[in-house]
């Protein structure tokens, strides 16, 4: 009898062991997990021109301490612009109504993230408001497509006019092979 | 001509053994719903190559975890970007050597310690007594060290991985100060449950590849103390090889 309790209370211990491991894979480990104990929150949106490859579950930061996760991206079709749901840790309640939310890049290979700066106003984003200040994703294709406008501009005036500076990269990469 | 001769006969002789394990496979199939009657005995061979393989498992993850640690430290600080250790370490383990690792342990501590017993069992005529007394060895003896081996070894892999993870943690982010919020929340954002699917699927299909060849080798292993010993090393060597030529297989699959 005793060494069949041992035996089961070993086998229970391991198999519960496993199952507890497995659960922490699934849902620690990825960004579809469940968070345990789910903190107090409130939540905030942002409209961007272009968000580059932000990703749902991507950090919000302020001072590069994380505030809050990206929750949801959608396509505004009015506007035409990626509105973007992050959920804030209540802690951090106090962000001016006149801050500003810009996406950078962390470190060289690193994701996108949300940093958002303070600004001066006495009031603070509440539960559901908007950043109206956003500043879109630093996207390389478009600043080698002005680097390269100013170069065709600067070198060769009178040959192929002046490019729009906020045109698409594709047009500017042609017009430098023209000016060639 | 002699040398052909040799190869084609070791050609059939492998086919045959391989055919050989597959119908042993099917017959353990066919038996395992009357085996599964009697969990009792599931739960022991689960306790004996599951929960008694635990500390090796243990050990050998936290140390795998910290080596990963240590390594992709050393890397990633060349690109600056110390902080994406969580999500390099975490695939690591989860894809590839939290089951690929386990399974190579699992095979020499619990899939040795089937193949020599049943073999054993075999040299002493257990395995013809248990026939004597109408009871089916296969029904009786394998299965349940079979399946025991199957529910383990994910078990296993899971455990794993999770310590090797901490592991590696505990170097990158304890000694090598790489900040906390970043290796976790980086790996959240990067390893997808995809990912742990195909941990899950491997470790589950190495558990019956292990398992598998133990008791096959050791049910059909030479009556004479030299049949075991070879049944026992036998063992250990087609497992690995099995392991590591599936392991191939699943991750060309997973693509």
């Amino acid at each position: 009898m005793r060494k069949s309790t041992t035996l089961n209370l070993g086998t229970g211990t391991f198999v519960l062991l496993g199952f507890a491991a497995l659960l922490f894979l699934t849902t620690q480990t990825t960004s579809r997990g469940i968070s345990l104990g789910s903190k107090p929150h409130y939540n905030l949106t942002a409209k961007f021109d272009n968000i580059g490859d932000l990703k749902v579950g991507a950090p919000v930061s302020m001072s590069g301490v994380e505030m809050g996760r990206v929750t949801k991206i959608i396509f505004d079709p009015k506007e035409y612009k990626a509105v973007v749901s992050m959920r804030m840790d209540a802690r951090y309640k106090q962000i001016p109504t006149d801050s500003d939310a810009a996406i950078y890049t962390q470190g060289l290979l690193g994701g996108k993230f949300i940093g958002i700066t303070a600004g001066g106003a006495d009031t603070y984003l509440k539960d559901g408001s908007q950043i109206d200040f956003t500043q879109s994703a630093f996207v390389l294709e478009n600043l080698i497509g002005q680097v390269l406008a100013n170069f065709t501009k600067s070198s060769a005036p009178a040959n192929s006019g002046t490019p729009k500076a906020d045109a698409p990269a594709a047009p500017q990469a042609k017009a430098a092979e023209k000016a060639k | 001509m002699r040398l052909i001769k040799e190869l084609w006969t070791s050609l059939i002789e492998s086919l045959v053994g391989l055919g050989a394990v597959v119908r042993f496979l099917l017959r353990l199939i066919v038996v395992a719903p009357r085996a599964l009657l009697r969990v009792d005995l599931i739960a022991q061979q689960v306790f004996n190559s599951g929960a008694l393989s635990l500390v090796i498992i243990m050990l050998s993850g936290l140390f795998v975890g910290m080596v990963l640690g240590l390594q992709g430290f050393q890397l990633l600080q060349r690109f600056g970007s110390e902080e994406a250790l969580g999500t390099a370490a975490t695939i690591g383990l989860v894809k590839e050597l939290g089951p690929v690792v386990t399974a190579l342990l699992f095979a020499g501590r619990a899939g040795t310690a089937l193949a020599s017993e049943l073999g054993l069992m075999r040299a002493t005529d257990q395995l013809s007594a248990m026939e004597m007394m109408a009871v089916d060895p296969i029904q009786r003896v394998v299965v349940p060290r079979f399946l025991g081996g199957v529910i383990a070894m994910p078990l296993l892999a899971a455990i794993f991985s999770v310590i090797g993870i901490y592991g590696a943690q505990l170097i990158g982010v304890q000694i090598m100060g790489v900040d906390s919020g970043s290796f976790w929340s980086q790996m959240r954002a990067a390893v997808s449950l995809s990912d742990i699917n195909e941990g899950i699927v491997k470790s589950c299909i190495f558990g019956v590849a292990c398992s598998l060849i133990a008791v096959y080798e050791g049910y059909y292993a030479m009556p004479t103390a030299e049949g075991v010993g070879r049944a026992t090393t036998r063992t250990v060597v087609t497992s690995a090889v099995v392991i590591l030529f599936f392991d191939y297989l699943i991750t060309a699959a997973f693509l």
